[in-house]
């Protein structure tokens, strides 16, 4: 019993020793700010973020090699934390949330072929430019889905992506993500969108979809001509102006393109199915 | 020499820590999203793996045995191993931070990793000689790594299949890992051992 005690007891001394003075002599500086997001961070070494472990989270915090948004159990609560260490307060300007400018799914707007292959946007844009004939419009192959770490993106059952304005929390993740640049970020409080992203002519949308903007500047002749700006064939909600500005334009769109979330809900078929069972169904 | 080999080849294939002896299973589901992440910590295994064994043989045939106090062998393996992976961790970053960047972010993950210690207990269990022990560990780090790797490359094209939503994450890895498992008994009784 004793000599265990001793023998333990000894091992257990030496180790502290040496550690307690390896410690001084190899001490090395580390930033407090990525001390001070270890504390604060769940702490699981889930890697969930992709890293090993949260401490190289912190470190990529720090650094900016990785989004404060990258660590999914941490949720909202924590990215607000991470962002008052790091003194990037979310700035004075309102809460934006990402809103997907398309409302063309496989019903309403054509496609150029039916694409078979591996389910990501990203690949189907390298195939002839993608399956669906407008340049701008949503593939609904639920790549952006997939990045959000919010959960916050659905895929209609007619493969259109459909933003959750109550989980998206402004990330920005799905913007890069999306290969035709159809998702943009929105104030939170602008319901109304123009919900299209071809800057192709007026006949040439209307050949490819039926609820395209087709740039006939209705919104802003009949409408307000505070309320848009037009470029290229594209009409877009000019969000700094008056709520009564923008929803003038909504009427007076004849391809239904200029739609207010507030008073419609959210865009129809909202049910939530896998992307392309569709096609493999049929 | 064959000897040697034959416990090399056992601890890589047949007795695969991770995939036959289920040691491990945390780091294997946790950081085998990428395969450079996995090599990496593969890597910082076959490290730690090989310098534990070298300090718990000694400890075991030094300590425990003349004292008589093998009773205490799970306690004493882990305090070594933990304190050792402290030190070269601590050494490390600071002698060598370019080794660090590549290794050192994974040795907090693995002070007192079941594989590890599993290790350490299966030589003294299997009565290795010191060469034998170390060899034997170099072996189940590189089975380890190879896990790693295979798992981490299937999970990388996983990403981009076409799964039902009930399977997407981390169901999906635990069915692959199954099978992955089910393909390495097909080395099972090659060696004995």
């Amino acid at each position: 019993m004793l000599t265990a005690i001793i023998a333990v007891g000894a091992v257990a001394l030496f180790f502290a020793i040496t550690l307690g003075l390896a410690a001084k002599k190899f001490h090395v500086e580390v930033d407090p700010r990525e001390l001070a997001i270890s504390e604060v961070l769940p702490g699981a070494n889930c890697g969930g973020c992709g890293l090993p472990g949260c401490s190289a989270f912190a470190k990529g915090c720090v650094e900016g090699t990785i989004e404060i948004t990258g660590c999914p159990p941490g949720g909202a609560g924590l990215v607000e934390k991470i962002a008052g260490i790091l003194g990037v307060t979310a700035d004075a300007s309102e809460a934006e949330v990402a809103v997907v400018i398309c409302q063309g799914d496989n019903v309403k707007a054509k496609n150029k072929y039916k694409y078979l292959g591996i389910e990501d946007c990203n690949a189907a844009q390298q195939i002839a430019g993608g399956p669906k004939t407008c340049p701008g419009g949503c593939m609904g192959l639920g790549t952006c889905q997939r990045v959000c770490p919010f959960d916050a993106i659905e895929i209609t059952e007619d493969g259109l992506a459909v933003i959750d304005r109550e989980k998206c929390t402004g990330c920005q993740k799905c913007v890069p993500a999306c290969p035709r640049k159809c998702i943009v970020m929105a104030p939170i409080s602008a319901t109304t969108h123009v919900m299209c992203n071809s800057n192709d002519k007026g006949p040439a949308v209307k050949k490819y979809c039926t609820v395209g903007c087709i740039g006939c500047t209705l919104c802003k002749k009949k409408g307000s001509e505070e309320g848009y700006v037009i470029e290229n064939f594209l009409a877009r909600v000019d969000y700094e102006k008056k709520a009564e500005d923008i929803n003038a334009g909504i009427e007076v769109c004849p391809t239904k393109c200029i739609r207010d979330f507030a008073t419609e809900g959210y865009p129809e078929g909202s049910k939530l199915v896998m992307p392309n069972s569709v096609d493999q169904a049929s | 020499m064959t000897e040697l080999l034959l416990i090399f080849v056992s601890a890589v294939f047949v007795n695969n820590f991770v995939l036959a002896r289920f040691l491990g299973i945390c780091p294997f589901l946790g950081v085998s999203k990428k395969v450079e992440t996995a090599v990496g910590m593969g890597m910082a295994v076959i490290f730690v793996s090989t310098v534990a064994t070298v300090f718990t043989w000694l400890a075991q045939y030094y300590i425990l045995e003349p004292f008589q106090i093998e009773y205490l062998q799970t306690l004493v393996f882990i305090l070594v191993i933990a304190s050792l992976v402290q030190l070269v961790e601590m050494v490390v970053q600071k002698t060598s931070p370019a080794l660090y960047q590549a290794l050192g972010i994974f040795l907090p993950l693995i002070t007192t990793n079941c594989a590890v210690l599993g290790l350490c207990l299966l030589n003294i269990q299997k009565t290795y000689s010191f060469i034998e022990s170390v060899v034997f560990s170099i072996g189940a780090g590189a089975g380890f790594t190879l896990a790693m790797v295979l798992f981490a490359g299937i999970r990388e094209s996983l990403d981009r299949a076409p799964v039902p939503k009930p399977f997407r994450g981390v169901a999906i890895a635990m069915v692959a890992g199954g099978l992955l498992s089910m393909a390495f008994m097909g080395f099972g009784g090659m060696v004995k051992g």
